[in-house]
C-alpha cells in the first residue's frame, strides 16, 4: 500500500525550479483510481475496498470489545462506546424521531455513523490517506439503504395511496399549483433527494481529499530554492486542512445519520 | 514510474471518460457486504448487549435512590419516635418532681401538725398531771393539817372533838383564819 499503488501522480525528481521541465503534478481523477491489489477470478480487489473492509472489522471489533461483555459498571473502552452510543441514540435518533418511535432505528443510525465516520477518517491516517467515502459506490450503497428503508416505511405507514400523497406533499388548499407542486415534489423526494443524500458525503470527502493531495505535493514541489518558503506555507497549510478534515469528516458522518432520521421521521409522519 | 503514470492516465482519464459519480459495480458490492456486517452485529448482538446493561444500571440507580428515600422516610420517623419519647420523658421527669414536691410539702405538713398534736398532748398530760398532783398535795395537806390542828385543838382544849360537824367548822374557821394571815404578812 505504498505510494505507487494510487495513480498519485508523485515523482520524486519534479520540483519547481529545476531543469527538468516537469510541471506541478496536479491531483485530479486519477488520484481516485487504484489499481487491484489482487485479482480473484475476474474480481479486482483494490486498496479501497480494503480499507472498506479494515472499517468494518476495526468497528466491530472495537464495539466488542465495548459491548461484548458489557457491565453494569463500565470500564475505560465501555464508557467510551457508550459515550458514541449514546451521541447518535440520544443526539439524533431521540431527537428527531422520540424514543418511541426512534428505538426501532437506533442499530441503523449507529451502524451507519460509526461506518461512515471511519470510513472519512481513512483521509488523514499515513499509510491508507484515503477517505473510502470519496468513491461515490459506497455512499450510494448506504444512500440506498436508506431510500429502502424509507420507501418501505412509507408504504408501511400509509398504503398505496398514502404513500403518493406523503411523497408527493399532497395539500388541497394549494389549489391551482397542487399539480405542479406534487410533480416537484414526486422528483425531489424519490430521485433527487437520495442522490444528494450520496452526494453530499461523497463530494466533501472528494473535495477534502483533493485538497490534502495538492497542499502535500506542493509542498514537495515547492521545496527548491527561493520557493521554500511557500513550501513552508504550502505544509502549513496541509497540516490545517488535516485538523480541518478531521471536523468535516465528523460533521458528514452526523449529517448523513441526521438526514436518515429526518426521513424516517417523514415517512413515519401523518401527511398533512 | 512516469510511463505508468501516462498509462493510466490514458487508461483512466481519456479512454473511459472516467465519471466520479458513476459508482463501479465491485465497489457497490463491498461497500454492501462491509456495511451489512456491521449492521447485523450491531442490530443482533451488541446493541441489545449494551442497552440489557442500560437498563440494569438505570435500575441500580433508580433502586438505589428509592433505597435511600426510604432510609430517608425511616430515618424521619425514628427520630420523631424518639422525639416524642424524650419529650415524654422530659414530661415524667417533671410530675415525679413535682409530685415529690408535693408528697414532701405535705409530709412536712403532715409531720409539723402531728408534732403539734403530740406537744399539746404533752403539754395538756403534764397540766392534767399538776393539777391532779396539786389536788392531791392540796386534799392531803388538808386532811393532814386539819388533823395536826384537831389534834394541837384536842391537847389544848383537853376534849376530844368527836361531833364532825363541829371539827370542821373549827378547822375550816382555822385555816381561813391563818389564810387571812397569810394574806396580811404578804
Amino acid at each position: 500500500m505504498s505510494a505507487d499503488m494510487t495513480q498519485l501522480a508523485f515523482e520524486w525528481d519534479c520540483r519547481i525550479l529545476s531543469d527538468n521541465g516537469c510541471g506541478f503534478p496536479a491531483p485530479g481523477l486519477h488520484s481516485f483510481l487504484f489499481k487491484p491489489i489482487a485479482t480473484v477470478g475476474g474480481f479486482e480487489f483494490n486498496k479501497v475496498m480494503l480499507l472498506a473492509l479494515i472499517t468494518t472489522l476495526l468497528v466491530v471489533t472495537f464495539f466488542y470489545a465495548a459491548f461484548g461483555k458489557a457491565k453494569v459498571v463500565p470500564g475505560k473502552l465501555q464508557m467510551i462506546g457508550e459515550a458514541g452510543y449514546d451521541f447518535v441514540r440520544r443526539g439524533i435518533v431521540y431527537e428527531t424521531l422520540g424514543k418511541k418511535e426512534g428505538e426501532k432505528y437506533v442499530p441503523l443510525a449507529v451502524s451507519l455513523f460509526f461506518f461512515i465516520w471511519i470510513m472519512n477518517i481513512w483521509s488523514v491516517i499515513p499509510l491508507a490517506q484515503f477517505p473510502v467515502s470519496s468513491v461515490i459506490a459506497f455512499p450510494a450503497v448506504l444512500a440506498a439503504i436508506v431510500w429502502i428503508v424509507w420507501v418501505s416505511l412509507t408504504f408501511k405507514r400509509h398504503g398505496f395511496v398514502g404513500f403518493f400523497k406523503n411523497i408527493t406533499g399532497y395539500d388541497k388548499s394549494l389549489g391551482a399549483v397542487l399539480p405542479l407542486v406534487m410533480v416537484i415534489e414526486f422528483f425531489s423526494n424519490l430521485l433527487v433527494r437520495p442522490f444528494t443524500h450520496a452526494v453530499r458525503l461523497f463530494a466533501n470527502m472528494f473535495a477534502g481529499h483533493l485538497m490534502l493531495v495538492m497542499f502535500t505535493v506542493a509542498s514537495w514541489y515547492l521545496l527548491n530554492s527561493y520557493m521554500i518558503p511557500a513550501a513552508g506555507i504550502s505544509f502549513i497549510m496541509t497540516m490545517a486542512m488535516i485538523v480541518f478534515e478531521l471536523f468535516v469528516q465528523a460533521v458528514q458522518a452526523y449529517v448523513f445519520v441526521l438526514l436518515t432520521c429526518t426521513y424516517i421521521q417523514g415517512a413515519l409522519a401523518e401527511h398533512h | 514510474m512516469i510511463a505508468n503514470l501516462v498509462q493510466l492516465a490514458a487508461e483512466g482519464g481519456h479512454a473511459e471518460e472516467q465519471n466520479p459519480l458513476l459508482p463501479p459495480g465491485p465497489e457497490l458490492l463491498v461497500g454492501t457486504i462491509a456495511f451489512a456486517i456491521v449492521f447485523f452485529v450491531f442490530w443482533k448482538k451488541l446493541l441489545p448487549n449494551i442497552n440489557k446493561v442500560l437498563d440494569e444500571r438505570r435500575k441500580a440507580i433508580e433502586g438505589g435512590i428509592e433505597e435511600a428515600d426510604a432510609m430517608k422516610v425511616e430515618a424521619q420517623s425514628v427520630l420523631e419516635q424518639y422525639k416524642a419519647q424524650l419529650a415524654e420523658a422530659r414530661h415524667e421527669a417533671a410530675r415525679l418532681r413535682q409530685e415529690a414536691q408535693e408528697q414532701g410539702a405535705q409530709l412536712i405538713a403532715e409531720m409539723r401538725a402531728e408534732g403539734q398534736r403530740q406537744r399539746e398532748e404533752i403539754v395538756a398530760a403534764g397540766h392534767a398531771q399538776i393539777e391532779a398532783d396539786r389536788k392531791a398535795a392540796a386534799s392531803s395537806l388538808r386532811q393532814d393539817v386539819g388533823k395536826l390542828a384537831t389534834d394541837l385543838a384536842g391537847k389544848l382544849v383537853g376534849e376530844s372533838l368527836e361531833d364532825h360537824a363541829r371539827q370542821s367548822r373549827v378547822i375550816d374557821r382555822f385555816l381561813d383564819d391563818l389564810e387571812e394571815k397569810a394574806e396580811a404578812t404578804r
